[in-house]
Parts: structure tokens; C-alpha cells; sequence
């Protein structure tokens, strides 16, 4: 049986073109999406390995021309990284608890999980030019801990998103065994429903971590740079991505090596910590 | 201990109130937590618009039209800054949108099974690489390609007079207004197609699989049956990426060529409100300057605030539809 019918026969070779063109396209615009993705991991490992010894991490930065490393900045952001993320889930684990056990749908609750969701993505240099007015301006100088309340500041609405949403996921038998041995609710939560829902929580605190591991806006001025070690965060701090904005913005050959090679140690924390927390989501389904 | 043990469980009322009221202080305690998220907001628009009252009420509605920045004479207009954002931030989003849709049509519609994860999660990792190194890509790799293979020879090829060649004009060194909006296309690009691919996944596959037995094509059945069912969504996750380009720092400040005036070209240079501050912040030589500086801060805080509530908003009826 053929088609006769010759307009038929034109309309489906029509749609069959179109189709061509469309599934073309998918494919060409992921092959260079793809191309381009892998051009930036190319030149961020084939420049960065390069600049990579044993000097990076244990030599403070240098002057333009002599021997040198990152090892201040290292320290100085796994110093601001630690106590942000301290700060952020504290206060993201709550304020996410709140708003999956107490808030209900009350008009507040609304409020707050929208205003978090606008946070979630708002930009983060002017999270550092709040953290400027309140923090460093009034205290007279930039600090190592202006810079963690900054990165904290970014860090806890992604904690307080995946906390809620994880224990949203606990089943309400869960809730309402405990409750029904007597225990509090507010016992319930934190020794049943937190203990239940810790893989979740712990994701977020990775996928919060890798964020404000390469944040470097909010740096800029907060804790502002330091050419020195020092592991006192009440003064202004190195850190890796402020460091590597300005190594990499410098006419110094030596400094932009020193710059891919701290953008190569950035990226890889970031995958890395991406990676695990990952893996880590995927266990309980397998449980 | 056992006598102990038994009061406790048989006389409840003494064990209830204290139980009680533990339950209050934590449910206190998780209230003031979300109360401080709520403050942080309030506090971020309070502070930048404290911070910049000075400059605004200097030089009034004038800061938002002209655009002289100059800190040498303490005359600042912000018309640079703010059209150097939007039209960066547009750009990208249109470079990035086609894109992004095919990528993630692939990855649903397209791609063979085993290759379906393994691409799914490169596209999903590099939506967290740190801006800095697309800014550093940027400069150092792509900007000198850029300048040799696409400003040269368009410049070249410009015919006088024609609308190209306004469109052209400028240094050929790689960096400026499109270069920093095609570097922030790629940036948005995997957070884009990422959150595109998992509203498409969210269609079910009855839906799907019914328009393929009545005989549409691929094409037909993304664009006229799954598209349009995730539509609130896909425009909410758009304009997250466009609220992305829009805050975007380092990415930028590396590749515009941080000049302060009306960008004349696609190849001129420019600044964006970030970049501009990321810049001068920590150099600003008065307290005009400063305040000048924070007051684009408002400004970008208020463009990025009505973005993203409207995408939130978006999304949020996406997902109670489904």
C-alpha cells in the first residue's frame, strides 16, 4: 500500500525535515556545549598542573619574582570555609526545621521559605557588601571573620532548602511513633527525625560547602587579602580566590602561575565535595 | 534509680512540663533561626540603601541617566554600570537558552541510554565550577581566540557606513561587551540545561509516550506536548539563569575591559554593576565614591530581586501543579 495521496506525502516528508533539523541541532549544540566544558577543564589542568609543587603548599605567596606558594591563602579559606559553614548550619538546620515541622502553611512560613529561595540565588557580592556595612565598616577593619559571616550568609539558605526538603521526605509514621511513646515533638525532631533524615542534611552541607569554597565576590571585601600567614581571623585574611583574582590580573608570569594553580586546587575541592555528597545522596535509596 | 525510673513514668505531669518546655526553647530556636533569614534580606536591602543615600541624594534621579563616572571630580552616573548589566545579562541568556534547551532535549529525548548519566552529571558538575575560573578561561584562552578569529575579521569584513560596522567598532584585544556576555552564556549554560532537564523529567511518561503513538516526531513531541507541560517552570528556570548573569562578578570583571561609559559597540569596552564595584570598592577615594558604589548595589539588588521572586514564583506553581 502506497501513499497515494501526494499532498499527504509531502506534509510527512515535511515533518520529517523538521525533525532532522531538530534532532541536528540537540545534537550539534551539545557536542560544542560539551567541547566547551571540556576546553575550560583542558586549559584549568594543562595550566595548572604546571604551576603545581610542593612549594604551593607550604610557602607563603611571594613577591613578584622569588619563591613562593598559596599556603597562607589554603589555610585562610579552610579557615573562613570551616567557621562559615559551622555558622550556616547551624542556623540552616533550624531555620530548614522550622520551616518543614512548625511552619505549616502559615502566611509566615510562606514568607520565609520564598524570601530563602530568593537568597538561595541572590548575588553574592552583595551579600559582601552587607556584611561591609554591618561588619567591617563600624568595627574599623576588614577580618578573616567578616568574611565567614559572608560565606556563612550564602552557604545557609542551600542548608536551610535541603534540610527542609529531607525532612519533608521522613515518612509521618515516623513522626507519629514517637509521638505516640510519649516523647515531646520537639524530641521527636532531634532524635528521630534528624537521625533519620542525617545523609540528606549532610548532602546539603556539601553541595553548601562546594558553593562558597570558590565564592570569591564576597571576599574581595570582607576579609580582603594578606601576604602573610596568620591564623588569626581578626585580621584580614588570605584566601584562595581573592588571591588568585589578583595573581591572575597581575603582569607577573610567576603570579598567574601561581593563579591556575590555585584555580586547579579551587575546582577540585569543588568537584570533589560535589562527587561525595552525590554518592552520599544516592545510599538511601539503595538501603 | 529504679524508684526514680518508675516516678517519671507514672507521674507524667512532673516530666511533661519540663519536656514542654525544652519544646519551646527549640521551637524558639528554630523560629529565630528563620526569622534571621528573613533579617538578612531586610537587612541587605536597609543597609545598601543607608549605604547609598548620599550618592543618591546628591546627584538624584541624575545617577540613573547620565553617565560620567568620575572620581577625580566626585561626579558619579550609574547609566554605564546598569545598561552594561542588562544588556551583558541578555545576551547571555539568549546565547545560552538555545542552547541550554537542545542539551537538555538531548539528554531526555535523544541520547542513547548508557551515555544518558554519565553526560547528565558532567553538565551537572560543571554547573558548580567557581565563576573565577570561567573568568580566568576567559581571559587567558578565550579572549586571544576571540580577538583573532571572530572581532578581526569581522571588523575586516564590515562593510563602511553599514549597521555591522557600528556594531564592531572597538580594539580587536578580545575582551568587551560580547565577549563577557558569551563567557557568561557558558556559565549559565549547565545550571540552565540542568534544571531544564529535571522539569522534562518530571513530564510522565504516559504523556509522552501517547504523543509518540499517535505518530509525532521527536521534535513535535518536545515541542508541542513536553515543553509546553513543564512551560511555568522552564520560563522560572530562565529567568534564574538570567538573575545568575545578572549578579555574575568575577566572571565579568576579568573580560568587559572595565570602562565606565555607555558601551557604543558590541566590541567596546564596558562594565557591569558588579564589576564595577568588585573593582573599586576597596579603592574608592571618597565617601561619595563609596556611597556611589553601594547605591548600585540597590540598584542590582532591586533588578535581581523582581528576577528572581518572579522565577521563584514560577517554579514554586510548577511544582505544586505537579
Amino acid at each position: 500500500m502506497s501513499l497515494a495521496n501526494p499532498a499527504r506525502s509531502a506534509r510527512i516528508a515535511r515533518r520529517k525535515i523538521a525533525n532532522y533539523a531538530f534532532t541536528g541541532f540537540c545534537f550539534a549544540v551539545t557536542a560544542v556545549a560539551l567541547l566547551a566544558l571540556a576546553a575550560i577543564l583542558w586549559s584549568l589542568l594543562s595550566q595548572g598542573l604546571g604551576g603545581l609543587n610542593l612549594d604551593v603548599f607550604t610557602l607563603s605567596t611571594p613577591a613578584p619574582g622569588s619563591r613562593g606558594g598559596l599556603a597562607n591563602a589554603i589555610v585562610g579559606s579552610i579557615m573562613m570555609c570551616v567557621l562559615a559553614m559551622i555558622l550556616a548550619t547551624v542556623v540552616g538546620v533550624l531555620a530548614g526545621t522550622w520551616l518543614a515541622e512548625y511552619a505549616g502553611s502559615s502566611r509566615y512560613g510562606v514568607a520565609v521559605r520564598f524570601i530563602n529561595d530568593v537568597l538561595l540565588s541572590a548575588p553574592s557580592i552583595l551579600v559582601g557588601l552587607f556584611v561591609y556595612e554591618i561588619l567591617v565598616a563600624p568595627f574599623g577593619g576588614f577580618s578573616g571573620f567578616a568574611g565567614a559571616v559572608a560565606l556563612a550568609l550564602l552557604a545557609a539558605p542551600v542548608i536551610t532548602r535541603t534540610t527542609e526538603d529531607v525532612l519533608k521526605l521522613q515518612a509521618a509514621t515516623l513522626r507519629e511513633a514517637g509521638v505516640a511513646l510519649g516523647a515531646p515533638l520537639s524530641l521527636v525532631i532531634r532524635e528521630i527525625l534528624w537521625r533519620s533524615a542525617r545523609g540528606g542534611i549532610l548532602t546539603g552541607g556539601l553541595l553548601a560547602f562546594a558553593r562558597i569554597s570558590g565564592e570569591t565576590a564576597p571576599l574581595l571585601f570582607t576579609a580582603l587579602n594578606n601576604q602573610f600567614f596568620s591564623l588569626d581571623l581578626s585580621h584580614p585574611t588570605a584566601n584562595l580566590p581573592t588571591v588568585i583574582f589578583q595573581y591572575a590580573l597581575s603582569a607577573y608570569d610567576d603570579w598567574r602561575r601561581l593563579a591556575w594553580a590555585g584555580a586547579l586546587l579551587i575546582a577540585a575541592a569543588v568537584l570533589g565535595v560535589t562527587i561525595l555528597a552525590r554518592l552520599l545522596a544516592k545510599e538511601p535509596s539503595r538501603r | 534509680m529504679t524508684d526514680a525510673a518508675t516516678t517519671t513514668f507514672l507521674g507524667r505531669p512532673r516530666t511533661q512540663p519540663r519536656g514542654a518546655f525544652v519544646g519551646r526553647i527549640f521551637e524558639g530556636l528554630c523560629f529565630a533561626a528563620a526569622t534571621a533569614l528573613l533579617a538578612t534580606l531586610a537587612g541587605l536591602l536597609v543597609s545598601l540603601f543607608i549605604g547609598g543615600w548620599p550618592a543618591l541624594s546628591t546627584f538624584g534621579l541624575k545617577f540613573f541617566v547620565t553617565s560620567s563616572w568620575n572620581p577625580v571630580t566626585d561626579v558619579y552616573g550609574a547609566a554605564g554600570p546598569i545598561v552594561g548589566t542588562l544588556v551583558t545579562a541578555f545576551l547571555a541568556l539568549l546565547l545560552a537558552l538555545p542552547v541550554a534547551g537542545g542539551v537538555a532535549f538531548f539528554l531526555t529525548e535523544l541520547c542513547p541510554a548508557p551515555l544518558r548519566r554519565p553526560i547528565g552529571t558532567a553538565v551537572e558538575l560543571l554547573a558548580g565550577i567557581p565563576s573565577i575560573v570561567y573568568g580566568m578561561w576567559g581571559l587567558f584562552v578565550f579572549a586571544p581566540l576571540f580577538a583573532k578569529y571572530v572581532q578581526m575579521p569581522l571588523m575586516m569584513s564590515a562593510p563602511p557606513g553599514s549597521l555591522l560596522e557600528k556594531l564592531t567598532t572597538g580594539i580587536p584585544n578580545g575582551s568587551g561587551i560580547l565577549s563577557a556576555s558569551i563567557i557568561l552564556a557558558i556559565m549559565i549554560l549547565p545550571f540552565m540545561a540542568a534544571t531544564l532537564r529535571e522539569l522534562l523529567l518530571t513530564v510522565p511518561s504516559a504523556v509522552r509516550e501517547s504523543a509518540y503513538g499517535l505518530g509525532a516526531t521527536t521534535g513535535e513531541v518536545v515541542m508541542k506536548v513536553t515543553l509546553p507541560y513543564v512551560r511555568g517552570g522552564a520560563i522560572g528556570a530562565v529567568m534564574l539563569g538570567l538573575g545568575r548573569a545578572l549578579g555574575e562578578t568575577m566572571a565579568v570583571t576579568f573580560i568587559i575591559g572595565n570602562a565606565h561609559g555607555l558601551p557604543a559597540s558590541l566590541f567596546d569596552s564596558g562594565s557591569t554593576i558588579a564589576s564595577t564595584i568588585a573593582n573599586e570598592f576597596t579603592e574608592a577615594t571618597s565617601p561619595v565614591h563609596t556611597s556611589a558604589l553601594i547605591a548600585l548595589g540597590l540598584v542590582l539588588f532591586v533588578i535581581t530581586f523582581a528576577v528572581l521572586a518572579l522565577a521563584r514564583l514560577l517554579l514554586r506553581r510548577q511544582e505544586s501543579r505537579l
